[in-house]
């Protein structure tokens, strides 16, 4: 069972590297189109991975949020990740399993990965 | 279940606090959504177009469903939908299913959907509660948030933590009463 005293050790392992941390503009953005058409398409799952494979590695400056419907529907579940000093990426008809290649080679190495974004459909 | 959609007009609305509430009763037969919040309220006028399809507040597209799904999703199953707004204190958004009703939607992943908006509106408080079958369970954000003492519910160590807390938590009450 998860307890508050687990949630007690998170909150001061967090701070630890929040201390660390440089400023807002550092932080790298996970975005994840949550509409309808987004959840219906898979979503959630992603999400949760991303969330997942962030945490088991203990990265920080990285979140995890959502947006509504990005406008290309087809192309759902859509993530769009954003580092500091680079231009967002977006990733299409992600999966849970693409998540792990996407966060150790973009988010920790800085490179995309190509053959997942909008440019290689 | 659009939970989301819904729960985002509180969010939008300017909301600080935001109670969750499902509630199977068997007497009754029904399941009970309730989404309660304090922000800015809407005016009657305003609750009485809110189900209709073709009316939203937002400006990037003409049609807003969040609502209207709900009323359909309960209306099928037996149920209904009710709304009560005052300006400036809040609005309450009350969908009643057939518990027990063919048509009723699946629940679907709660804890994710609860976990996903904690998450994405990490300043916001929720107070989530699930009550079956003579159980009870109740996630406050406030008593979290006062553990977490700064650290932000959007941090993915965290939002995991507050998704498995309330997984674990909920899915036997549900599964005991047959909910999902």
């Amino acid at each position: 069972m998860k307890s508050l005293q687990e949630l007690a050790a998170i909150r001061d392992r967090m701070k630890q590297t929040v201390n660390t941390r440089e400023a807002a503009h550092d932080t790298t953005r996970v975005v994840v189109g949550m509409a309808t058409c987004g959840i219906a398409a898979g979503a959630r799952p992603v999400l949760n991975a991303f969330t997942e494979e962030i945490a088991r590695r203990e990265l920080s400056g990285v979140l995890v949020t959502q947006t509504g419907c990005i406008g290309l529907c087809q192309y759902e579940p859509i993530v769009e990740v954003t580092t500091p000093g680079q231009e967002k990426v977006t990733y299409v008809k992600m999966t849970p399993d693409k998540v792990a290649r996407v966060v150790s080679e973009h988010i920790i190495g800085g490179k995309p990965v190509a053959e997942y974004t909008i440019g290689a459909r | 279940m659009n939970v989301l959609d819904v729960a985002q007009n509180s969010v939008a609305a300017g909301a600080t606090l935001i109670f969750i509430t499902l509630e199977a009763n068997e007497e009754t037969g029904l399941l009970t959504l309730t989404i309660a919040d304090n922000g800015k309220g809407m005016t009657a006028e305003t609750v009485a177009h809110v189900t209709d399809p073709f009316y939203t507040t937002r400006k990037t597209r003409k049609v807003g469903l969040g609502l209207p799904f709900l009323k359909m999703s309960a209306e099928m199953t037996g149920g209904t939908l009710g709304i009560e707004s005052e300006v400036g204190k809040g609005t309450t958004v009350t969908a009643s299913f057939g518990l027990h009703h063919i048509d009723r939607a699946p629940l679907g992943d709660v804890a994710s959907t609860v976990g996903g908006l904690i998450q994405c509106s990490p300043d916001i408080d929720f107070v989530f509660t699930v009550r079956a079958g003579g159980e009870e369970f109740c996630a406050d954000t406030r008593e979290l948030r006062a553990v977490l003492d700064g650290v932000s519910f959007a941090e993915p160590a965290v939002a995991q933590w507050v998704r498995e807390f309330i997984e674990e938590n909920t899915q036997p009450i549900l599964q005991r009463s047959n909910i999902i």
